[in-house]
């Protein structure tokens, strides 16, 4: 999934201070899972933003609501409404949610109210955790499942850092794993520790980030 | 002594089989040229070669190529490092032909500290690749004559083919873990394209002879060339805090004890240096030590002179 955190409540406060009727539209998918942006995280903030209004003497109208996704366009239209209504969204997905939400109703401002942060699993609960970067070509075959571009504080392909010591990456040891203690780890118990030996050469970061703005076109599926 | 890489002095040295002595040099953190023939003037003639750290620990410091090319004036033979934290394969091969128009000839590929290190934690990283790729890429300009995308190194299609003649170098880390990797990292150096390595500084000798043993059994030692690292002690806080802050590094119990009962740390640290320089010496495969004195640089002559390794061979 694609993992968010809420952005400090002044932060949204000042993004949407002059909004005197103000939709916070929340995401029922991945910022749901990771507990950012769905129903309930939608439900506290707005009374949070009910109550700071109250106490500044600020007459503004909020209404809540929450659909499915926010990166499909068709979810919208259960919405549709109460965008027009509103003088600005505050938008509860993550950034591809919030920026889609701004295409599907052009001149309506849509402010987010996450942080988008990285492609993450749930470790454990309350805990979410980085496992993929998007590198466009997945080499995770030659690493035993272990992704060395995500996972490695630098994206080395030939091995470990110096600053490897004791499992954990030089960049922070208390919170994180050292990468490629993991690959190497996972590559000794597959029984494919050789295979860490070839060089691997430079890498085709085009297909990723670097290639300018994603696109994925499927012919057979468009319309 | 023929078919020379690059005719560097260093590596004229390590190919008459002499061992070889290099040490370290920093850029100031200015543009302050006096700082370079200052630490020069400390250095010159008592090492083959000095390495020009690459804005190391992440702080801003004078670019390695041209303090390099500032010390070259000052009669040293510059080791220029290269990391890959700053810059991608576009700039590093561009900045390995200038290195290399301005006399530098010998080069030192490094994946570098992570910026949250330095003075500008904020910045963001390159790591388009890592330091044995970098190798790759420097061997295949050099003796593949190639960029890394497969161009000639020329400069139009009736131009002739002018490659960088460099001496390639690395770093090897027999400290870091996981331990039985270590040597395997050194053996991808090697084929990819190392000449020479230096190795982290080194306290703890019990584990670099270990890593030493595997390095023979590989026959690794004949393939490249092992440059022991030292780094004296300057004090007993200094000596802890690389014993306890410094990923990938090991301060045995004994350095510590020493330093506390001597009455003059700074004499203690270096003794133990020309100590730890003898026993590496006669470890087989080890052609040469690297001096590493962070800041210290003045007391490079005497700790090679009180090693035995005054004076440098004339080449
Ligand atoms: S190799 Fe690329 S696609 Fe595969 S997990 Fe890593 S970043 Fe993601
Ligand atoms: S310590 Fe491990 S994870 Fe951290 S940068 Fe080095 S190799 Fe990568």
């Amino acid at each position: 999934m694609i993992t968010a955190e809420r952005k400090p409540f002044g932060e949204i406060a000042d993004m949407v201070q002059d909004a005197k009727k103000l939709l916070i539209l929340g995401c029922g998918s991945c910022v749901t899972v990771c507990m950012a942006g769905g129903e309930k995280e939608v439900a506290m903030l707005a009374s949070a933003m009910r109550l700071a209004n109250r106490k500044a003497g600020r007459k503004a109208d909020i209404r809540e609501a929450t659909i499915e996704r926010q990166c499909d366009r068709e979810w919208f239209d259960k919405v549709a409404e109460d965008i027009e209504w509103a003088d600005a969204v505050l938008s509860m997905a993550c950034g591809v949610g919030a920026q889609f939400c701004g295409e599907a109703f052009e001149g309506k401002r849509v402010v987010p109210a996450l942080n988008t942060k990285f492609y993450g699993a749930t470790e454990r609960q309350g805990v979410w955790v980085e496992r993929c970067a998007g590198c466009g070509k997945c080499v995770l075959a030659d690493f035993g499942g272990v992704c060395p571009i995500a996972r490695c504080s630098k994206s080395l392909l030939n091995g470990p850092c110096g600053g490897s010591q004791d499992g954990k990456c030089e960049v922070d040891p208390d919170r994180l794993d050292c990468g490629w203690q993991l690959i190497h780890d996972r590559m000794k118990l597959l029984g494919l520790l050789d295979r860490l030996e070839a060089v691997q050469p430079l890498k085709d970061w085009s297909a990723g980030g670097d290639g300018g703005p994603g696109r994925i076109v499927r012919e057979d599926a468009t319309l | 002594m023929n078919a020379l890489k690059s005719g560097s002095r260093l590596e004229q040295v390590l190919a008459a089989g002499q061992f070889a002595v290099t040490a370290e040099l920093g850029p100031p953190k200015s543009a302050d040229v006096e700082v370079i023939k200052t630490k020069a003037a400390s250095l010159k003639s008592v090492v083959d070669a000095v390495n020009i750290t690459d804005n190391q620990t992440a702080i801003v410091r004078m670019s390695s190529i041209a303090a390099g090319a500032l010390a070259m004036k000052e009669g040293l033979e510059p080791v220029i490092q290269i990391t890959c934290r700053d810059r991608n394969r576009i700039a590093i091969q561009s900045d390995v032909l200038g290195a290399c128009a301005l006399g530098l000839r010998n080069i030192l590929c490094l994946t570098g500290d992570h910026q949250v290190f330095g003075n500008h934690p904020t910045s963001r990283n390159v790591y388009d690749m890592d330091s044995i790729q970098l190798l790759a890429m420097l061997k295949g300009m050099r003796d593949g004559k190639k960029f890394a995308c497969g161009d000639d190194i020329r400069n139009g299609k009736n131009a002739p083919v002018v490659e960088p003649r460099i001496f390639i170098g690395a770093a090897a880390n027999p400290f870091g873990d996981p331990f039985e990797f270590r040597v395997v990292r050194l053996a991808k150096k090697a084929a990819a394209g190392a000449d020479f390595v230096q190795t982290q500084c080194i306290y703890d000798m019990e584990r670099f002879e270990r890593w030493m043993k595997q390095v023979r059994d590989r026959g690794l030692h004949e393939k490249v060339k092992i440059l022991a690292g030292v780094t004296p002690l300057k004090s007993l806080g200094m000596a802890k805090h690389m014993r306890d802050n410094v990923a990938g590094l090991t301060v045995p119990d004994f350095c510590i004890e020493r330093l506390e009962k001597a009455a003059d740390k700074a004499a203690e640290g270096i003794a133990i240096c020309v100590e730890q320089i003898q026993k590496l010496r006669e470890i087989p495969g080890v052609a040469g030590v690297h001096i590493m004195a962070i800041e210290w640089e003045a007391k490079v002559p005497e700790i090679v002179n009180r090693a035995g390794l005054a004076p440098r061979p004339q080449v």
